[in-house]
């Protein structure tokens, strides 16, 4: 039975699985779970995945949650290049020292910046207030700030030479403000160097394949019916506003 | 040259990677970081980590930050054949170790530290009780990780991986035992949560258990200090923050 990945790239998660699979490939048969419509809290989901997040895999009877472990599944399971994952103990560390800090370092600021944008007026139907924006855009500038800085330095990669999934994860999560329409590679030389290096590893046409919903978000979310996006509204009234 | 841990006991990453090196043998020198006293942001740990946060591992000329990266380097570099069970090699029970130490941050960890400030510190900055709504939306989310924890994580279990404890384990007490500390008994009608508590105090030793959560189970210590450090200013834009 082959692999199945449960996927909406819409979400960043889901674009460094998609990506690690595809430019290892690995292969799965995509399973689509469209996240904007909530079909993650349906029935057939919640037996893959009863936290009711994408990604989640399912291995034969083995289902896992969470990019970061399923990535590290993989890279094991199929014995992928070392880079990746190096088993060079303190290299390995510096991978997973950004894989750690990065949940609330950068990837909650990004995502945050993404619903603020984009998704909260769409489905209030107000504009986000100005200091709760402003505080957010702060954030999000503290940890770009601290990727240039101590995660990258003046190294290639976040590990040193060879790209690792540090910098997969990174450059989804960093897509993701992006993909709203907040160029956050203006004036940042040292990120977009990094960022160039990390497509050409990638591949251009399949970081552009995995990144062609999100970069179109801000016309889709315009042409969405708010109404089906209600189901949202609590988690946003709590969440952000 | 010994392993140089810095940590302050008030932190649930620190009493984890401090439980870790104790338990399995790592000698260790404690370099103590005063949060309380907002020592993170001085001249000094600035040289050894720009981030200024605990806790960080000095091992020779490695300096390490982020506790999930620092328990596997010591689980890797210090373990034995016996010390499997800590992060086993074995693929699927690692990918379940991995799968827990992920989600446990924007989680458990997210969700008790928020109930953790607005119980024990918010209060003590702003002068009054953080607003109803505030404090009940808090709760809301800790109770829920909680639930997925016990119904996912640990299921009919005895630990998140099976039969043996892991750094997962480890992990999450430490996160729960933060409000916990502020006098909130949350295993109070979770009987599937206090067992599972009774196994990983066994497991790690009730002296050991007890040592590193002497400080957070004494939070009332903790105005005196803010105030005789000039915190309380300093802390007042961060808690603006929590409240965007």
């Amino acid at each position: 039975m082959t692999l199945e990945m449960y996927l909406d790239l819409f979400s960043q998660p889901c674009r460094s699985v998609y990506i690690f699979a595809k430019k290892n490939n690995i292969s799965f048969d995509f399973m689509k779970v469209s996240l904007l419509e909530g079909e993650q809290y349906g029935e057939e989901f919640g037996k893959i995945n009863m936290i009711r997040k994408a990604p989640a895999i399912r291995d034969g009877d083995f289902c896992l949650a969470e990019s970061i472990a399923i990535m590290k599944y993989l890279a094991e399971k199929y014995q992928t290049s070392d880079h990746w994952y190096p088993a060079d103990l303190q290299k390995r560390a510096r991978v997973n020292e950004y894989l750690s800090w990065q949940h609330m370092g950068i990837r909650m600021h990004g995502s945050k910046m993404f619903w603020l944008r984009l998704l909260i007026p769409k489905i209030m139907g107000v504009e986000v207030p100005k200091d709760k924006m402003d505080g957010a855009l702060e954030d999000l500038e503290g940890s770009l700030k601290l990727i240039e800085e101590k995660f990258i330095g003046d190294k290639p990669f976040i590990a040193g030479e060879q790209i690792s999934l540090a910098d997969l994860v990174a450059i989804v999560e960093i897509m993701q403000p992006v993909g709203s329409g907040l160029d956050v590679f203006e004036g940042r030389l040292k990120l977009s160097a990094w960022r160039d290096r990390v497509q050409a590893e990638i591949g251009k046409e399949l970081f552009d394949e995995a990144h062609q919903g999100i970069l179109a978000s801000q016309e889709m979310v315009k042409n969405m019916d708010s109404s089906k996006m209600q189901i949202f509204k609590p988690k946003i009234l709590r969440l952000f506003l | 040259m010994p392993l140089e841990l810095y940590l302050d006991l008030h932190s649930q990453p620190c009493r984890s990677v401090f439980i870790f090196a104790k338990k399995t043998n790592i000698p260790f020198d404690f370099k103590f970081v005063d949060l309380a006293t907002g020592q993170q942001y001085g001249e000094d740990f600035g040289k050894i980590s720009v981030v200024r946060k605990v806790p960080v591992m000095r091992d020779g000329d490695f300096i390490l930050t982020e506790s999930v990266a620092i328990l596997k380097y010591l689980a890797e570099k210090f373990g034995t054949s016996d010390s499997d069970h800590w992060y086993p090699a074995d693929l699927q029970k690692r990918a379940r170790v991995n799968e827990y130490l992920s989600w446990q941050h924007a989680a458990m960890r997210a969700h008790g530290s928020k109930v953790f400030w607005f119980r024990a510190i918010v209060p003590i900055i702003t002068g009054s009780d953080v607003p109803k709504e505030k404090m009940d939306s808090a709760m809301e989310d800790l109770t829920l990780s909680l639930k997925v924890f016990e119904e996912k994580f640990l299921d009919d279990r005895p630990f998140i991986i099976g039969e043996k404890i892991s750094l997962a384990d480890l992990v999450a007490i430490v996160e729960i035992m933060q409000p916990v500390g502020t006098g909130l008994d949350l295993f109070e009608n979770r009987p599937t949560l206090g067992a599972w508590r009774d196994r990983v105090k066994m497991e790690l030793g009730e002296a050991l258990f007890d040592e590193a959560h002497k400080t957070i189970m004494d939070v009332a210590s903790l105005p005196q200090t803010f105030e005789n450090n000039g915190m309380l200013e300093f802390l007042k834009p961060k808690i603006q923050k929590m409240f965007n």
